[in-house]
């Protein structure tokens, strides 16, 4: 456990040490931000809009009008900056030789693996609560519906552990940590849009793709559903990549 | 302490290490010599459970490298070839970090540390960031994790690499100090150093052991014949040396070799086992020739290695 701990702090040290962890959740709350802007202005425009159509005006929500789209959009967001968190973890350590190092302490796979996972996860998270501000500023001015922003914030949490574990099994896959972040981002966004081609690929095939999707399961999350489903489908999807980076460790070893 | 047993690593169907076997007791300093390739790197990463050899195995401390790797780790200390370090942590840092891992309880942490930096030389830099440090003082902190925790077995690949000679001398010399209270296995291709600092050597050539045996009796082992060179300044008379050398018992060859000017240079030979120094010297003396001076040859270790290579090449 210790042991761990140091990994774990060692890791989360060097996002907050260097300007790493600054300029990635900089970029990422500017960006966010400037969706919430535009969202919100939209809404805005919708309301005033609303303000002479009564029956328009029922349908009109803070979480269907605002926080599902930023959610969504921040998901995206996500996308793009989580590989850039995790392409470092293992690839710079086995460019640099630390791992050889790390390995021959006595050290287990899966506190080394789980220390790294952890600190991007944490550093993520630390990410995502800064977008608070948004639903915060929400509640100040209105009255959203508190369920659905914590189940879609639920929802992010979870997709971006998902993305994390991607990314931590890229990173241990090469020591070049443009192509850990590059395939990273590639199979993410492919997750992200597997659905696209249910439509036509058949009955069963069809059920496959969507439930294989991962904007299929974050829906629900952003209404407000919470389903065992969904949660599995993230849990699963990140113990999956993590088992296949110690998998891809031990293999090193016996490669290399 | 070491037993390694017919131990082989192949990558694909290049050899790195075949059928080593050699042993190593507790408080000796091992050399391992060899080419660059040889398989030295390769040896040692297996016996620090980093690589897992293709046949054959070893135990350490009594733990096998296979069936208990983490008992293993526990008892050795590694200085890997590239010493790759974190360089955006400070050095106190570092070593608190190395002890965690190492599993030094909590609160001999600051003892260990302590100590650790008084052995290494690192008392003025303790709080500086490890890139921002000399060579030298990276390749002292690279000593410095693997002697953290105490371990019973150092693994110092290449110690002295690229460091200019005055650190040599240092990290010699700590190596030196540290070899009287542990056993430590190190890799080079330096042969003075290995000489220096080593009980006992093991040369390896293309992934197959070549020798092991103290650097002494591989000298005696080694040496065809004992060579003595006299030095006489140049004169008429002086060209009877020759002669009258010949005429000592047990005197094999003499020839002259090429010298600076005014003086003459006569390279004896005689039978390995015969020490003819003395009877070298007077004979010179008693004839009266201008005597400047005399001694026998040393078989480097630079011969003992090419050697050694050179006969395993030939079978």
């Amino acid at each position: 456990m210790k042991k761990f701990t140091a990994i774990y702090g060692r890791e989360l040290k060097y996002y907050f040490q260097s300007v790493t962890a600054y300029v990635t959740m900089g970029i990422f709350l500017i960006l966010s931000g400037y969706f919430f802007y535009s969202i919100f202005r939209v809404y805005n425009f919708l309301s005033f809009q609303a303000a002479r159509n009564a029956q328009y005006a029922e349908q009109l929500n803070l979480i269907d009008g605002v926080m599902r789209p930023l959610l969504s959009n921040i998901s995206i967001v996500l996308l793009l900056v989580l590989p850039l968190l995790t392409m470092r973890l293992l690839a710079e350590e086995k460019k640099l030789g630390t791992f050889e190092l790390l390995l021959t302490y006595p050290v287990s796979d899966a506190a080394a693996i789980m220390g790294k996972f952890l600190a991007a996860l944490t550093t993520f998270t630390i990410m995502l609560l800064g977008t608070l501000l948004y639903p915060l500023l929400l509640a100040i001015f209105s009255d959203p519906e508190p369920g659905p922003v914590f189940t879609g914030y639920l929802g992010l949490f979870l997709m971006g552990s998902s993305f994390i574990a991607m990314g931590t099994f890229f990173s241990s896959l090469t020591n070049n940590q443009l192509v850990a972040g590059v395939t990273t981002f590639g199979l993410a966004l492919f997750f992200l849009i597997i659905g696209w081609a249910a439509p036509f690929v058949g009955e069963t095939f069809s059920k496959i793709l969507s439930q294989f999707s991962l904007l299929k399961h974050f829906d629900s999350f952003s209404k407000g559903v919470i389903d065992t489903q969904d949660i599995t489908y993230y849990v699963f999807l990140t113990l999956f990549f993590l088992f296949l980076t110690l998998k891809s460790i031990e293999s090193t070893r016996w490669r290399s | 302490m070491i037993r390694v047993e017919n131990l082989s690593k192949f990558y694909g169907i290049t050899v790195g290490v075949r059928n080593l076997n050699f042993s190593v007791e507790r408080g000796e300093v091992l050399g391992f010599l060899g080419p660059n390739g040889a398989g030295k790197t390769t040896t040692m990463k297996i016996l620090t459970c980093y690589l897992p050899p293709t046949a054959g195995t070893a135990r350490i401390c009594g733990y096998d490298i296979l069936e208990n790797p983490m008992e293993v780790r526990k008892r050795i200390g590694y200085l890997p070839e590239k010493n790759p370090l974190y360089m955006d942590m400070r050095v106190t840092e570092y070593l608190e970090f190395v002890s965690h891992l190492k599993g030094v309880p909590t609160r001999r942490i600051d003892e260990e540390i302590g100590r650790t930096i008084g052995r290494c030389g690192l008392e003025e830099v303790p709080h500086r960031t490890i890139g921002k440090l000399s060579k030298g003082y990276q390749q002292r902190i690279g000593i410095a994790q693997a002697l953290i925790g105490d371990p019973e077995l150092l693994i110092l690949d290449e110690p002295t690499l690229g460091l200019d000679p005055k650190q040599i001398i240092e990290i010699r010399q700590l190596i030196k100090n540290l070899g009287t209270e542990r056993t430590v296995i190190l890799s080079s291709h330096i042969l003075p150093e290995v000489s220096q600092v080593c009980t006992r050597i093991i040369i390896i050539n293309q992934g197959e052991l070549v020798a092991v045996d103290t650097p002494e009796n591989l000298r005696k082992r080694l040496k065809k014949a004992s060579v003595i060179h006299v030095k006489l300044r140049e004169s008429t008379e002086a060209h009877r040396a020759g002669d009258i050398v010949s005429a000592v018992e047990g005197i094999m060859m003499v020839k002259e070799a090429p010298s600076e000017e005014g003086t003459m240079h006569i390279i004896i030979e005689a039978a390995p086992d015969r020490d003819v120094r003395n009877k070298v010297a007077f004979a010179i003396v008693e004839s009266g020739l201008p005597l400047l001076e005399i001694y026998s040859e040393e078989l480097s270790l630079e011969d003992i290695f090419l050697q050694l290579v050179m006969e395993e090449e030939a079978h």
